[in-house]
């Protein structure tokens, strides 16, 4: 990607966490309730999955499919309510540059990888990895995964129920900022899948900012 | 829907109480299960009596769980058209593995389950192949309903109460395998066709009428949780869903199998899933 970055417009508040984190990396962090998490797609078409818990209930997590059927849409649009396994808020999707997110796409793993595109790929890294190696500095196992958003990635499905990964609609230094609904412990996976065009087939880094509200 | 009798019976004695406990064997419920499966009746076409492993009929608000082995087939039927059973696998080996409907869809490029769909695991293999489908379709998106959702469609959400919700219900039957509410995704419904527009927009299709049956063919030991409530975009006030059977038997697999490598994607599932057999020999 070579366009020059788009500016996302200012974070209110008070930043209290600024990170890049790499390409193909974990990453796990507290957000807490009326904090904003800004994620910014600096090289373009990254697919960053992510997961969600209550940080005093890990049992209560993201769910697709309650967030998807309160709002009877598969696309995460600004004003999108993300909710729990128990129907309760977690996130809103406060402000974003792209016109939707995807909720269907799931995780890449090592292993269905090897059905999407060959037993040859077995080895390659993939976002379940970067969720269990997160996971687990906070208590979580394989158990607690569940299917997962996938910010800047486009799964359309067709009328006759073709669904796929295609490419994104994403840009450098698009952003979605999303506003914590209740103290959420956050994965993320910076998604390091060469196979298809989730990626642009080349993983590149993004940007993790926390701002609380309030001055500094 | 009382099955208790209506006069009051003696039972102001041990003698006279046991007497009465033990006077109730024999009577039926609208629901239950066959005990033993093999007495069941109305069996699919070729199945003998002799095969049947499980057979069981709920109503709204029910659960059941059951364990079904590698090549059994289940049938799930629509009893009374129109209904949403709420389904959940899991690797009865290795209960950490379990259907997973982000992967289904992906893995096979298709939204809609039917005939020839494989309902894969988190862990890149095959837990059970649709090999027979009769109904108008299902749904691998939306979920099942939860305490919260009923309470502000219904007024009531508990699982004693008239609207229990799925979820809860679906909690209720893992605990009967060790499992809990961290073993729970979301799962799939059969019978309730759910469609997504092109603008991303989810409803419901027309529902199947009565007697559509689905068959599911395991494809490694599995867990089966099912719980029969409305569907999440079911939107009538005051919805029940109709009744479920639940028949599973012990079957040949057909050789060679018809459905093991219709694409490449799912003959590489069945191979993932038949190194696992392997290997456990």
């Amino acid at each position: 990607m070579s366009a020059a970055p788009i500016s996302a417009p200012p974070l209110a508040g008070t930043v209290v966490h600024d990170e890049v984190v790499e390409a193909r990396a974990a990453w796990a962090h507290v957000v807490r309730a009326g904090e904003v998490l800004r994620i910014v797609d600096l090289g373009g078409n990254q697919a960053v999955d992510c997961l969600l818990y209550n940080a005093h209930d890990h049992v209560e997590r993201y769910s697709a499919a309650d967030t998807i059927a309160a709002q009877r849409n598969i696309f995460l649009v600004e004003g999108s309510v993300l909710r729990s396994n128990e129907g309760n808020p977690m996130l809103t999707v406060a402000d974003t540059a792209i016109e939707f997110h995807d909720t269907i796409g799931g995780a890449c793993s090592r292993e269905s990888n090897t059905l999407r595109y060959g037993h040859h790929t077995l080895h390659q890294h993939a976002c379940v990895d970067n969720f269990l190696d997160a996971g687990s500095r906070f208590g979580l196992s394989k158990r607690d995964l569940v299917s997962n958003v996938n910010w800047f990635m486009n799964v359309p499905v067709g009328p006759d129920g073709l669904l796929g990964i295609v490419d994104g609609i994403s840009a450098p230094g698009l952003h979605v900022d999303l506003r914590a609904e209740m103290d959420v412990l956050v994965l993320i996976s910076n998604c390091p899948q060469i196979n298809n065009p989730c990626n642009g087939f080349d993983p590149t880094p993004v940007r993790l900012t926390i701002s609380r509200p309030g001055a500094s | 829907m009382d099955d208790h009798p209506i006069d009051e019976p003696a039972t102001d004695s041990l003698e006279a109480a046991l007497a009465h406990a033990r006077s109730q064997a024999g009577a039926t419920a609208a629901t239950q299960a066959t005990v033993p499966a093999a007495a069941a009746v109305d069996l699919p076409e070729g199945v003998s009596a002799a095969a049947v492993t499980w057979d069981e009929v709920l109503g709204s608000g029910g659960y059941a769980s059951g364990r079904v082995r590698r090549g059994d087939v289940i049938r799930f039927t629509d009893l009374d058209g129109g209904t949403c059973a709420n389904l959940q696998l899991h690797h009865a080996a290795l209960t950490s593995e379990r259907l997973n409907p982000a992967d289904t869809v992906k893995v096979q490029w298709q939204a809609y389950l039917g005939e020839g769909a494989l309902l894969l695991s988190d862990l890149g293999r095959v837990l059970a192949t649709i090999t027979a489908d009769t109904s108008t379709g299902h749904d691998a998106l939306c979920g099942h309903s939860n305490r919260r959702t009923n309470e502000a469609r219904f007024g009531h959400g508990a699982a004693h109460g008239p609207h229990p919700a799925a979820r809860d219900l679906l909690a209720l039957a893992a605990a009967r395998h060790d499992l809990g509410r961290r073993d729970l995704t979301a799962g799939i419904n059969l019978f309730a066709p759910v469609r997504v527009a092109a603008d991303g927009g989810l409803h419901l299709a027309p529902p199947t009428g009565a007697r559509a049956h689905l068959d599911l063919r395991a494809e490694l030991d599995l867990v089966v949780l099912l719980a029969v409530a409305p569907h999440p975009l079911d939107d009538r006030p005051d919805a029940t869903a109709g009744r479920v059977r639940i028949t599973s038997w012990e079957a040949e697999r057909p050789e060679p199998d018809p459905f093991r490598a219709t694409t490449p994607e799912r003959l590489r599932a069945f191979e993932n899933s038949e190194q696992f057999v392997g290997a456990v020999r």
